[in-house]
């Protein structure tokens, strides 16, 4: 099977089908899995019928987002191991997992999606079709999550979806068969702006470096709006395309503009690159830098460069000191894999710990069910304390955690780049569900 | 408005970038030019002499011995593409040759991912050449500035080999006719063999030369080919200075319509480029070369 596939894939994204024996379970006749005899839909009971469950995995691991998607499937693979063994620390997410989600092994197959949305689209419909994938999973990059959103509709395979931080996903993209778990760029706005306004002041002046596509706008324009209310003012807007091999232009552009802050909303290495830059060209000696949503790896890659720079993330490994369940991932994933998890791997892991909840409680891998037990809204656990997602729009609410770059001096360690400056509840943040136009669409 | 400042800072970079540019586009041209192949690995080659400066740098921390190890390592790539791989489809279709170079290129690439990872490895730029420098109308990073002088004097090498020696008058006649050049008696194989180490050494030169301007992913080469195309076509297939023209011509294209809207810059280079092939199908100092 995984021969067979990789030979069938010829680009340099191949498919590497991290499971074996799976052909069969397409082959299988289609019949109720379960005594709940729900009717066929999407994946479902075909998917199910035997002793396994199959997820799609699609993750960038070549080009710009490489680094985070690699951390993303790290994340993915542990959460399964840990579903599959019944290990302790998804037990107290998902109390009634024994082992497997409803007994059943799971399976994956993972696609390097090289943030692109066709090569994402390609491989989850093979995953679907030929693998009768139960769930799809994928994202880093924003323009990835919208597309699988609408595959997953189109499908009725729920996508739990991976890195995505544009207000489009739950938001006007949104999907019935998508759920989120990270949060929208508004939300990042929100916590990290009342913060940089204390720090910086009133009506100071921004420049922008926005990535362009759909996460690089809404988050740019979030920040703009939230600041606008504070009387900054955009002195300039650098939108530079996915990728971008140099930014000197963007940042003499910068450089000239008289700002006071750069705002950097570029992502991934694209976010490197261009800070390592503005390094180079004098900027941030002459303005302050701001990531307002905060990039894994960013203060590794960049050789320090976010020493006192704030940012907005999802996740920083020394929350432990406040969440247990903190402290149990960052060990089991840092004995796994040799270094402390950052964002990516912290959503990814709670985002399968959270689908493997919500298939327990529903008794059953049937789509409009397990939906319905996201639309609950319970409150849940996670790594981050309580948390629930919204019926209306499927976005998980959460604390956003602000941090900030140390000194040199002030590092404990080699990965203890940041002080958690605060963790800011996710309830005032938060815009009304259908601030951002969101109709979910049909069950069935 | 027009900001001046800004004005002089964006063409000074289109300068800068544009140096880089027609260095890379020297090998790929010079490369075409005699051996009618257009190496569609050249990106993935440039792309390597970063990686082979960066792990020479990491045991010697010495920027020169990078860069010469960066060049020679690329060269010698080059060497053994075209006697094992590139010879053997000389006298095959074009699809042929830009498919296994395209597959070279894909297979360079993914090896040094296997190697070295995705995460983005860092040359620091020689102490000399660190910080930022005041030009009185703007400042500007040191080792940009030095890019432009290093450049300009590989440039000036590669010029004198191609039209100051026996080697480059052959090169040039291969260029023109390479049918005759063997007819001459003169070995026109090896002749390719040497070019196309020298073409590659380009690639490889600019690409450890260029590692602390951009920091190294394996996918750096990926957006420079495209690039270094563009500059080919404008500047003339085969042409050394048409390269140089083309990459100086691309550099400012690129950075002065950055100023007004970056978005468009690579809209506006193509447009350049079809300009330039509606007006003068051979480039700007094209020659009708090989068919």
């Amino acid at each position: 099977m995984t021969d067979d596939l990789i030979r069938r894939h010829l680009s340099r994204r191949g498919l590497l089908q991290t499971t074996a024996g799976l052909i069969g379970g397409s082959m299988l006749p289609t019949m109720p899995a379960f005594a709940d005899d729900k009717p066929a839909i999407g994946s479902y009971p075909a998917g199910v019928s035997g002793s396994t469950a199959f997820i799609g995995i699609s993750v960038p691991r070549t080009g710009t987002y490489a680094v985070q998607g690699e951390d993303e499937l790290k994340g993915y693979q542990l959460a399964i191991e840990h579903i599959n063994e019944g290990h302790e620390l998804i037990k107290k997410i998902s109390p009634k997992t024994s082992k497997g989600v409803l007994g059943k092994e799971l399976k994956f197959g993972v696609a390097d999606s090289a943030a692109k949305p066709n090569e994402a689209v390609q491989a989850q419909q093979r995953f679907i079709s030929e693998n009768k994938a139960i769930m799809i999973t994928g994202g880093t990059s924003s323009a990835v999550a919208v597309a699988l959103n609408k595959l997953a509709q189109r499908e009725h395979v729920l996508f739990v979806c991976g890195i995505s931080g544009s207000n489009d996903t739950t938001g006007k993209d949104c999907v019935r068969y998508g759920v989120r778990q990270n949060f929208f760029g508004q939300t990042a706005a929100a916590a990290i702006g009342p913060v940089m306004v204390r720090e910086f002041g009133k009506g100071k002046k921004a420049a922008y470096l926005t990535p362009d596509y759909t996460y690089g706008h809404t988050v740019t324009k979030s920040m703009q709006d939230f600041l606008a209310t504070a009387g900054w003012t955009t002195v300039t807007n650098q939108v530079a395309p996915l990728g971008a091999p140099d930014y000197s232009s963007y940042l003499l552009n910068v450089a000239n503009s008289g700002a006071d802050v750069l705002i950097n909303v570029n992502w991934g290495h694209d976010a490197v690159l261009s800070t390592q830059q503005a390094k180079q060209f004098g900027v941030l000696d002459k303005m302050k830098l701001v990531v307002p949503y905060q990039v894994p790896f960013i203060a590794r890659d960049t050789g320090g460069l976010m020493q006192g720079v704030y940012a907005a993330t999802d996740y920083w490994w020394t929350i432990e000191d406040k969440f247990p369940l903190a402290k149990m991932f960052n060990e089991a994933f840092e004995k796994k894999y040799g270094y402390k998890p950052e964002w990516g791997a912290e959503n990814a892991y709670v985002s399968f710990a959270h689908w493997a909840r919500m298939c327990e409680e529903a008794g059953s891998f049937n789509p409009p069910d397990v939906i319905k037990t996201y639309e609950k809204g319970e409150t849940i656990p996670s790594l981050v304390g309580d948390v629930h997602y919204r019926p209306e729009d499927h976005q998980c609410v959460r604390p956003v955690i602000i941090v900030k770059g140390k000194q040199q001096k002030d590092m404990k360690n080699k990965e203890d780049w940041y002080d958690v400056v605060e963790i800011v509840p996710g309830e005032g943040l938060m815009q009304k569900p259908d601030a951002f136009g969101c109709h979910l669409g049909d069950y069935t | 408005m027009i900001s001046w400042p800004n004005l002089v800072s964006q063409l000074f970079n289109g300068l800068a970038l544009g140096a880089l540019l027609a260095l890379i586009s020297s090998g790929l041209t010079i490369i075409y030019g005699t051996l009618g192949v257009l190496n569609l690995a050249h990106g993935a080659m440039f792309m390597i002499g970063g990686y082979a400066g960066f792990v020479t740098y990491q045991y010697t921390e010495s920027f020169i011995l990078a860069v010469i190890a960066g060049s020679l390592f690329v060269m010698l790539l080059g060497v053994a593409m075209e006697r094992v791989i590139i010879r053997h489809f000389y006298h095959r279709p074009h699809e042929d040759q830009l498919l296994v170079t395209f597959g070279l290129g894909i297979c360079f690439v993914e090896l040094v991912r296997l190697i070295f990872s995705s995460q983005s490895q860092i040359v620091p730029p020689p102490a000399l050449f660190q910080g930022i420098t005041n030009l009185g109308f703007m400042f500007y990073p040191t080792y940009r500035l030095a890019v432009v002088g290093i450049v300009a004097v590989a440039l000036g090498a590669l010029f004198i080999v191609l039209y100051r020696t026996r080697l480059g008058m052959i090169v040039r006649a291969g260029i023109e006719d390479s049918v005759m050049v063997d007819s001459l008696g003169i070995n026109v194989y090896r002749v390719f063999m040497i070019v196309f180490g020298i073409g590659a050494m380009a690639a490889g030169f600019a690409g450890i030369v260029n590692a602390p301007v951009v920091s190294l992913t394996p996918g750096i080469g990926d957006d420079i080919l495209v690039q270094t195309f563009v500059v080919v076509v404008i500047g003339g297939v085969g042409s050394f200075p048409g390269a140089i023209l083309g990459g100086l011509i691309a550099g400012e294209i690129i950075s002065v319509t950055s100023m007004f809207n970056p978005g468009y810059a690579y809209v506006m280079l193509f447009a350049a480029m079809t300009l330039v092939l509606v007006v003068r199908p051979h480039g700007l100092l094209g020659v009708q070369g090989r068919e």
